[in-house]
Formats: C-alpha cells, sequence, structure tokens
C-alpha cells in the first residue's frame, strides 16, 4: 500500500519505525502512529475524502486542521468527531460521515460529576507564542494562572515552524526554528509552580458571569479568573472561487499541521494561492518536504510576504504569478487542477490569461484574522480582559511573543505584584518587530573581488538582525541603529566562518571567498541549503541562481558541511567563475518543467463558490439576497442557513461581508452576525458531568476539591 | 411635505406583529410594520425554539393556536415556502405520581375542548419516543396534532408574504411614541420619522409595556428571560416535543425536539424567574439543562451542542396573552403578553388583529377577546403555561 508519509525531511527528525497501531477506514485495515489524529492517519494512508455533506452529497475534506471548523468530520467507533483533533488509537473504526451521523444509542446508566468551578488569578486562553511568553513573566511574578491550549502539545503554530526566526535574538529567539523556541518557551513556563498548564482543553464560552467554559479531555470545568488573557492566536482567512470546497482546497496552515507536525506528505503536486509569509513559508516547507510546488499567485502586483521569502522561493525554482488570482480549483471529488487568471487594476479577471495547472492541493493563503471572540465577550460582560499575538493584532510570532511578554507583565503590575513598569523600549521593540515589510532598495553587489566577505541578497527592510549579533568579529552592521535596517560589511576582519550563512532566516547571506582564486582559477561560494544532504555531494553540479531566480549556470560544487551552529543547515561551497560568484544566491531545488501549465485550459461550469462550507451556502445565493435588498447577515442566516453550522461562522462572516462590498453596499448599512456561545460543538454529555463519555467509576454529587488544582499536565 | 399615512402600525416585526401585519395587508389595509432591529424576528422571535401546540388549558389559546397549527401546517402548500413544519406532537412525561396526576387532570379540561390528546402507559409512551429512559416512567400524555416549524423561516415567509401584499416594514427604526389626541391614537413618531395612523397594533413582545408607557396606558407585562440550546443535526429519532414538567433546583421544567433538520433545540424554565431583558450566555444553563436531559433521554449524551441563546418571555400575571383594544385610548390595539408562547400564538393572534382592524370578527372571537381583554381582572395564572 502506497504510504503517504514524509521518510527524509532536512529539519525534521523522521521517525524510523513502522507505524504500529492498527485502524480500520470502511472496514480496509490500516496503520497509525502513536498519537496521530485520525485525520493524518487517514491522509498518511492515502484517504482525503472523509465523508459526503449532508444537502448536496458534496464530497468533504480537511480544511483547517486545527479544530475550528467540521469539515473533516468522520464516524469514529459509532461516535462524530474531527478527524483533526482526535488521536487515533487501536482497533479504532472509522467510517466517512455520510448525510448525518445516527445517534448512539447509550447506556442509560449514566453516571455524573459535578462541574467544578476554579478560581484562578489570570486564565491565558491559547499556549502559543504570545500565551507562553505571558506565562514566563507570570510565572515569574508568582502569578496563580491557568493556560489553557486546545492541542495536545504547546506551542501553537510555533510547532508548525520548521524555518528560522526573524526579529532579533535577545527579543524573540531569533535565528532558532520556531519548533524549539516552541519547547524552550513551555520549559521556562512548567518551571513555575504556579503557572498550571492545560494542554487539550478548549476554551468553549466566556460567559456574563465572568466564568469560563472549559472542556479539559472530555471533561468539563468552569474557570474564574480575575484577568483574562486572550492569545488565541488567528484563523486563515478563506477566498470565494469554483470549487473551492473540493478535498484538496485547504489552508495553509493545515498542510504545515500535516507536513510539519504530523510528517505526512498530503501532496504531490502543490499550487498555492496567496503571497504573503504564510502562504510563501508553506510554499517552502512544501519544497523540503519532498512537494512539487507548480505555482504561487497573488493578486496583488506585489507578494505581502518578506522578499527574502518570496525571493527564497523563485530561487528554488518556484513561478510567482502576481497580479493573478485563483479562477477554479477543478476535478469531480477532489482537486485535479487549478486555473488561474490574471487580474486588471479594477480586480477584474483579464479574459484570454487564464492558466491550468495540473495540481492535486490547492493552500489558500489569503491572511489571517484574530481569533478574538472570547476578548470580545469577555470586554461586554466587564471581565479584565487582555490580547495578545495574533488575537490583538496579526504580525509574526515575533510580535506574539514579545507582546505576550508585556501583556504578562501588565497582568502582574494589575495584579498588585511589584513587577516595576514596562520598560518603553520593550514597546518599541513590539512596534518594531510588528512592522510591515519596508521599502525594497536595489541589491547592492560589493565591488571586492579579493578576501572574503558576505553578500547579502536582502533588500527589503525587515524587522531582523541575527546575522549582525551572530557574528564573533562584529563585520556586520544593521544600519540606522534599529533591527529595521539592512546589514552592512563594515569590512572588518571576517573569517569566513559562515555562521552569518547559517543563521540568516531568509537564506539570504552568502559568503564569498576570493582567497583561493589563482589557484582554483573560480571564487568559492559558500550557500546555505535546508534540503536532505543527499540530494547535493560533492563534486557533482547544481544550477545557481541570482536573488531574483535567475539562472547564472551550472557549477561544481566543492564541498558540503553542516553548520556548527545553526542547527540542520548544510553550508554548500561551490566553485563559481568570477563573473557570477557574487550575485549566486540559491541552488535550484525544482527543475523548470515541473512548473509548467497544462497546454489546455479548464474552465469550471459548476456554480459551486461555497462561502459557508458548514451549510454549502453558495455566493451566487448570498448574492442574490443582498440584491433583493437584504442588509442584516441574521436575515441572510434565517434564509440560508449560511453561519448557522458547526463552526457558527468562523469563516464565512468575512467572505459574506466582502460580497457585500463588492455589490458596493455600505459597511455603515450592514448588521453583522450576532455571536452566540459555543465556540466549539461538544457532547451534551460532557457538561451533564459524563466525564469521557463514560462518567466516573462511581456517582460525584460533590465537587472534587482539589481534583482540577494539580499543577501541569 | 406630507405625512405618510397608513392604516395601520405595527410595533414589532416579530412572532407576532409580523403574522399580524400580513393578515391586515391580506385584508386590504395599508399597513406600515416598525422594528427596532435590522431585519424580520430579530428579537425574540428568533429565540423561539419552534413548538407549536393548542394543547393548552385556557379556551382562548387553545383556539388561537388551533388558527396557528392550520396555518403553519397548510402554508408550504398554500404558499410554496417551506417552514420546515413537522407535525410531531407534544409528549408530556410523567416519572413521578404528581405529575401522573397533573397531567390527566389537565387532560379531562383538553379532551373536554375536543383536543386530540390521550394518557398513555409507559410502554406506548416509549413506542413514541423509544429514547425515553424507561426505569421510572409512569406514562404521558400525547397530542399527535401539535408540532414545529422554524421561527426564522416562519419570520421570512410571513414578512416575504406581507410585503408581496404591499407590507411597508421599516427596520432599524424605533417607536419612540405613539402620538395620541382627544383619546385617540393619531400616529406614531420614531427616530427617524413621522407617520400617521388612526389605528396601533402594539406587538413589540419583551417591549410592550415600555412601548405602551408612550401613551401612559398601564399594562402588565414583564419580560422574564430563558435560555435555550441547539446541538448537530443527527439522523431522526425523536418525533415529539418531550416535556418533563417536574420541578428540579434551578428549573421548574424542561423540554426539547428534534427539528426537521435532525437538530436537537431544549429549553428550561428557570426557577425563581429571571426578571430582565438580559440575553447574555450564563454559565449555569448548560450543566444544569444537561443533566435534566439526560435524566429522561440518557442517549442524547453523546449529541454535540452547537449554540445557546436567551430570550424574552413577556409575562402577564395570568400567563395569558393581552389581545384587544385598549378601552382608554381609541384606536389603540395589544397583541402581546404572549408569555414565551408568541411563536405559536403569532398566526392565530394575527389573523384575529386583522379582522378586529377590518372589523370583521368571526363567531367565538368575542370569547376569546373577552378572555385576553387588556381590561380583564389578572388573576390566577394558566396551569402548564
Amino acid at each position: 500500500m502506497t504510504d503517504f508519509r514524509i521518510k527524509k525531511h532536512p529539519i525534521l527528525p523522521v521517525p524510523q519505525d513502522e507505524p504500529s497501531i492498527s485502524f480500520s477506514w470502511q472496514g480496509r485495515p490500516m496503520k497509525a502512529r502513536m498519537g496521530e489524529t485520525v485525520a493524518s492517519a487517514l491522509f498518511a494512508n492515502g484517504v482525503r475524502i472523509f465523508g459526503r455533506h449532508h444537502k448536496d452529497g458534496a464530497p468533504m475534506g480537511i480544511f483547517c486542521a486545527n479544530g475550528q471548523c467540521a469539515q473533516c468530520t468522520v464516524i469514529a467507533d459509532n461516535r462524530s468527531v474531527k478527524s483533526c483533533m482526535v488521536p487515533v488509537h487501536e482497533g479504532m473504526s472509522i467510517w466517512p460521515l455520510d448525510a448525518k451521523a445516527a445517534l448512539p444509542e447509550y447506556s442509560p446508566q449514566l453516571l455524573f460529576h459535578a462541574i467544578e468551578t476554579l478560581d484562578t488569578e489570570c486564565l491565558i486562553c491559547g499556549g502559543g507564542p504570545a500565551g507562553l511568553s505571558a506565562a514566563v513573566e507570570l510565572g515569574k511574578a508568582g502569578v496563580t494562572m491557568t493556560l489553557v491550549d486546545d492541542k495536545p502539545v504547546l506551542g501553537g503554530k510555533l510547532i508548525l515552524q520548521t524555518h528560522k526566526f526573524f526579529g532579533s535574538i535577545e527579543a524573540c529567539h531569533a535565528g532558532t526554528r520556531g519548533m524549539d523556541i516552541a519547547k524552550a518557551l513551555e520549559q521556562e513556563a512548567r518551571s513555575y509552580p504556579n503557572v498550571r498548564l492545560w494542554t487539550a482543553s478548549q476554551v468553549l464560552a466566556v460567559f456574563s458571569d465572568r466564568k469560563a467554559g472549559i472542556l479539559r479531555e472530555d471533561r468539563y470545568f468552569l474557570i474564574r479568573p480575575q484577568i483574562l488573557l486572550v492569545a488565541t492566536g488567528a484563523r486563515e482567512k478563506s477566498l470565494v472561487f469554483k470549487g473551492n470546497s473540493l478535498p484538496g482546497v485547504y489552508g495553509a496552515g493545515a498542510f504545515q499541521t500535516l507536513v510539519n507536525r504530523d510528517l505526512i506528505r498530503p501532496s504531490e503536486n502543490l499550487f498555492v494561492v496567496g503571497g504573503g509569509n504564510v502562504g510563501l513559508i508553506a510554499a517552502y516547507h512544501a519544497l523540503q518536504a519532498g512537494i512539487k510546488v507548480k505555482g504561487l499567485c497573488e493578486a496583488l502586483p506585489e507578494c505581502g510576504g518578506y522578499k527574502v521569502h518570496k525571493d527564497k522561493l523563485a530561487r528554488m525554482g518556484v513561478p510567482i504569478y502576481t497580479s493573478h488570482t485563483a479562477v477554479s480549483a477543478n476535478g469531480e471529488k477532489e482537486v485535479e487542477s487549478i486555473t488561474i487568471a490574471a487580474l486588471d487594476k479594477q480586480w477584474n479577471i483579464v479574459p484570454g490569461t487564464e492558466k491550468t495547472f495540473a495540481c492535486d492541493t490547492v493552500l489558500v493563503a489569503v491572511g489571517l484574522d484574530p481569533v478574538d471572540e472570547f476578548y470580545h465577550k469577555a470586554k461586554e460582560f466587564g471581565l479584565p480582559v487582555f490580547s495578545a499575538g495574533d488575537a490583538e493584532e496579526i504580525a509574526e510570532a515575533s510580535a506574539a511573543m514579545f507582546t505576550g511578554r508585556i501583556r504578562g507583565k501588565e497582568i502582574a503590575k494589575m495584579l498588585g505584584r511589584a513587577v516595576g513598569e514596562v520598560p518603553p523600549e520593550w514597546h518599541k521593540t513590539a512596534d518594531i518587530l510588528k512592522s510591515r515589510p519596508g521599502a525594497v532598495t536595489v541589491e547592492e553587489i560589493p565591488g571586492d573581488e579579493k578576501g572574503v566577505f558576505p553578500v547579502f541578497h536582502c533588500s527589503q527592510e525587515i524587522p531582523c538582525n541575527p546575522c549582525s549579533s551572530i557574528c564573533p568579529r562584529s563585520c556586520i552592521v544593521i544600519q540606522g541603529g534599529d533591527l529595521m535596517g539592512l546589514p552592512a560589511f563594515n569590512h572588518a576582519n571576517c573569517t569566513a566562518c559562515g555562521q552569518c550563512v547559517a543563521v540568516c532566516p531568509g537564506l539570504a547571506i552568502t559568503l564569498v571567498d576570493y582567497r583561493k582564486a589563482q589557484e582554483l582559477n573560480s571564487a568559492l561560494v559558500s550557500i546555505p541549503y535546508e534540503f536532505p544532504g543527499s540530494t547535493v555531494k560533492a563534486g557533482s553540479t547544481v544550477t545557481v541562481l541570482d536573488t531574483m531566480g535567475n539562472v547564472l549556470g551550472n557549477v561544481a560544487v566543492h564541498s558540503v558541511r553542516s553548520s556548527t551552529t545553526a542547527s540542520k543547515v548544510l553550508i554548500v561551497k561551490v566553485r563559481a567563475p568570477f563573473e557570477i560568484a557574487k550575485k549566486i544566491a540559491g541552488i535550484r531545488i525544482q527543475e523548470p518543467w515541473v512548473a509548467e501549465p497544462l497546454e489546455e485550459k479548464i474552465i469550471r461550469i459548476d456554480d459551486d463558490e461555497i462561502v459557508c462550507r458548514c451549510e454549502r451556502v453558495t455566493a451566487g445565493q448570498v448574492r442574490a439576497l443582498i440584491r433583493k435588498g437584504v442588509r442584516d447577515m441574521n436575515h441572510l442566516k434565517a434564509q440560508t442557513r449560511a453561519g448557522m453550522g458547526s463552526c457558527g461562522g468562523k469563516t464565512c462572516r468575512n467572505l459574506i461581508r466582502r460580497i457585500f462590498s463588492e455589490e458596493r453596499i455600505p459597511p455603515a448599512e450592514v448588521t453583522d452576525f450576532t455571536k452566540r456561545p459555543l465556540f466549539m460543538e461538544v457532547p451534551l454529555g460532557a457538561f451533564a458531568g459524563v466525564y469521557g463519555g463514560k462518567g466516573p467509576a462511581k456517582e460525584e454529587t460533590q465537587p472534587r476539591r482539589v481534583s482540577a488544582l494539580e499543577g501541569g499536565v | 411635505m406630507s405625512i405618510p399615512t397608513y392604516d395601520a402600525i405595527v410595533i414589532g416585526a416579530g412572532s407576532v406583529g409580523l403574522p399580524s401585519a400580513m393578515f391586515m395587508a391580506e385584508k386590504g389595509l395599508k399597513v406600515l410594520c416598525i422594528d427596532q432591529y435590522a431585519s424580520p424576528g430579530q428579537g425574540c422571535n428568533k429565540a423561539a425554539i419552534g413548538g407549536i401546540r393548542a394543547t393548552h388549558s385556557s379556551p382562548a389559546k387553545i383556539r388561537l393556536c388551533l388558527d396557528s397549527l392550520q396555518i403553519f401546517s397548510s402554508w408550504k402548500e398554500t404558499h410554496g415556502f417551506d417552514l420546515e413544519w413537522k407535525r410531531g406532537g407534544y409528549l408530556f412525561v410523567a416519572y413521578g405520581k404528581e405529575q401522573e396526576k397533573s397531567l390527566k387532570e389537565l387532560l379531562a379540561i383538553q379532551k373536554a375542548a375536543g383536543l386530540s390528546i390521550e394518557w398513555h402507559g409507559r410502554d406506548e409512551l416509549l413506542n413514541i419516543a423509544p429514547a425515553l429512559r424507561p426505569d421510572g416512567l409512569l406514562g404521558g400524555t400525547f397530542s399527535p396534532d401539535d408540532g414545529s416549524a422554524c421561527p426564522m423561516l416562519s419570520a421570512c415567509a410571513f414578512y416575504e408574504h406581507g410585503v408581496s401584499l404591499g407590507l411597508t416594514c421599516r427596520f432599524n427604526e424605533r417607536a419612540e411614541r405613539v402620538v395620541v389626541r382627544h383619546g385617540s391614537v393619531t400616529g406614531v413618531q420614531t427616530g427617524r420619522g413621522n407617520y400617521a395612523t388612526r389605528l396601533v397594533v402594539n406587538a413589540a413582545g419583551g417591549q410592550t409595556k415600555e412601548v405602551a408607557q408612550e401613551t401612559a396606558l398601564a399594562v402588565s407585562v414583564q419580560p422574564d428571560c430563558h435560555e435555550a440550546g441547539i446541538t448537530e443535526p443527527v439522523q431522526p429519532f425523536l418525533a415529539p416535543m418531550v416535556v418533563d414538567i417536574r420541578s428540579m433546583p434551578g428549573s421548574k421544567n424542561c423540554y426539547f425536539h428534534q427539528h426537521t433538520n435532525g437538530q436537537v433545540i431544549f429549553c428550561i424554565t428557570p426557577d425563581p424567574p429571571v426578571w430582565g431583558s438580559d440575553r447574555r450566555e450564563t454559565s449555569g444553563f448548560l450543566p444544569m439543562t444537561a443533566r435534566r436531559m439526560l435524566d429522561i433521554m440518557p442517549r442524547l449524551a453523546s449529541i454535540r451542542v452547537r449554540r445557546t441563546w436567551r430570550g424574552m418571555y413577556p409575562m402577564t400575571p395570568d400567563g395569558s396573552p393581552i389581545v384587544g383594544r385598549s378601552s382608554a385610548i381609541q384606536g389603540y390595539l395589544f397583541a402581546g403578553g404572549m408569555c414565551g408562547q408568541g411563536f405559536m400564538l403569532g398566526p392565530g393572534v394575527g389573523s384575529l388583529v386583522a379582522r378586529l382592524a377590518a372589523g370583521s370578527l368571526k363567531n367565538g372571537d368575542e370569547e376569546i377577546l373577552a378572555e385576553l381583554s387588556p381590561g380583564r381582572e389578572f388573576g390566577k395564572a394558566e396551569e402548564l403555561k
């Protein structure tokens, strides 16, 4: 049987043992790894259609891989569950959710426990970069606090971030990989006895009596905090195009979860829609996982993400189509291709510019929205509340760590701890870390052709300085005095240690060495390389490219070594002719033929631009009602059920608002959805105190006094 | 500029206001309906859980709800708009002698009123609703002709049908004042305009009293708040609305049904009542209600709760609605105080309001109006409201 697991990865450790858990899908025996989610186990076995929608029989697959939607619901051991959240276990019998689930028969002998209310000084929702950083500060300050996170492993999206971080080393671990930062933060937070960390625990609601309802591994609790910190991160925005709900169209974050957390290879051929950092990085992660990337399109004339990310991708051989949009994902049961087309200045598709690419997966990476429901509820209910990280403002994880720290200190102060004021420079650093990328300047190629020196293929101001911090001889300075400046070489005595090459998160520094120029009749260029070592060997020939991805020629590999300072980076030294040596920025990974469009253009006819995935409401339906005069989204909801589904309008709300704006309805005329709990669907039994669906061993009428107050997980 | 003039102005585009306005439009009246919210049914209509029954004990409510049942059940056939009507019946269960006694006493009255309702023993009840907890079940009453529909779709349907008949609705507009001259209604002032009329219908639900006081009319309608919830859809397993009338700590009763689309909708009556119009979610509702529901239907343990909300029950002292003309002000008509049954009473009350406005009362209407008169003595509450 084909196995869709990643077998080798340049960054991530790949388990070598065979998957040992036996489960079945539609009665067919399959194997999974211990701790793996049902969704990942199914993907690993080549299954990506998880059910059919009860309304129109449309095939359903994974969408958010984050427990936010319910597109991936399956029937596991007779219960309908979100496959992306539930771990597979030995003997599990899994079936697709075709139409509506049948309510399982149940033992009438239920046992109940009382629902406990726990007090805590501070409740943090979310254990990502912001939440963990705040927990560290609160831990230091001696505040009794509880952090709740819905995943089994803390770190939030940090654990998907196999790339090195931007920012500064001292503020946010720049140059270190996100997944390693997550471990460090968790370890530090755990070192404080007053910090209680609850994993696999979901905040369901913040109530008007200022308690938060929390489901911890199937057991329901109420937590009554004095202060709430919402660090729930972001959710991915979506996009309306034909075929946008076919299995195989999903978020870039979902993809990173499958690939980087679960080491699944969910795709052979991928196309990315959206040129922000998320899309650019996801495409890079795909290449690292051995997935072919057919291209990336971005509606704007320039990618919104960091130029170094874009350049890196272009160099690896991925075409980037700016001013292009997705017209349709094509295929009957799942994605078989994507059609894109150019946009004119009025955002209309230019007829005749359509291109179709064969691919099995389309990643939608069109931006993020703060997950701020609990923040607004707490505000409304008069519960003192703060937010940090993406829940406050969408920015890089480096900024999230820093705002988390600031909030932690502010909360400790508000709770009367003698922590002093937040240093003013913290706010400044936070602002810098949140900065959008600045202007692009022309890349400067140094004139020297002797000695050894770094070349910076870095021509856009972004908040980043690890190259400067790491250089043992202080040869690199960041111009302009803050993190945003571009690096410059100050001609001090570079020892060619290569640490700058290895640490740069943008893989944008090469080291050009002319010291053996005469002897070799060429320069030696050190290039950072984050692909498996087996793909580049001393003596072999590689195609080298300039910053923008233009081919400079084929050169011989002189040597390959691991970086001594930056983990998992290889330094590939190539022997380059003098005329191209300083222009070399990278090594081509993907051959050009891979990314060629199909000769035939596929135009999808079906009217299936889905706005509300839960209830299968199309853009056409929404548009028709708006044209009929509907201005209240709740009225729209009543008629179409858009927003009434499992997820509660998490994705469709913005898509509907966008349709209103496309229809030129002023925002002031549009009434928003009324927001009601719950944040997540939870079995009724949990609220009644039926623990784990089975109940406690004996009836508990009184709350256990300390039960849940045990520290740690 | 002349002031727009209407034959009637309805304050409130909800469960009662919309059908009232629609039926008046059907009678050829030029009607304006005003609501403070942005679209039809955004007050407490959408908070209703959708149950519709004629099996009350008050004659007026029985008759009005029989009319409503007729309207809900035939709407799709007549107007082609699916209200998700389901004839699933109402099942009042007895797990104790006390409930058995009350239900049987009430049964006599209901049967006398000609309603289709019977007492069934345990086994028969388990045929009607197999998911009920069998042990301890004594029996219950079942009325097969009752049912449920979707409140939100009903509001949309009544609105659209009304508009097709010439009804004007103005949303995001709050009735500030009912203008009265020499003891007669002459118009309505809102935050956005003035409208002339000789007939005002106060169908403001939870705000009935606030609206009435604009004219210094005394009316005893006090909202109390109830919380409700809805689950994910599952395959049909429960036909009737199940009502458990046992009083338990925090609640007087508990009821739930499975909607046509498979979702289970549930509610309790808080005890003591929560007076006021606070519609914010509370942490106590789900644990209390879930425990009650599982007590009579353990199979519900694994159904997933999707959403909860809160709505107002506009209560009157005797638990019966207030429908009819004000004796103090000419042209002022009450259609309020539905005590949480606005959705099921709405179409019945609406058609009565229209007959009253058009001067075309039918046989039996006078008795209903006498029973629900705004000027009546408010005495003892109806049983099993």
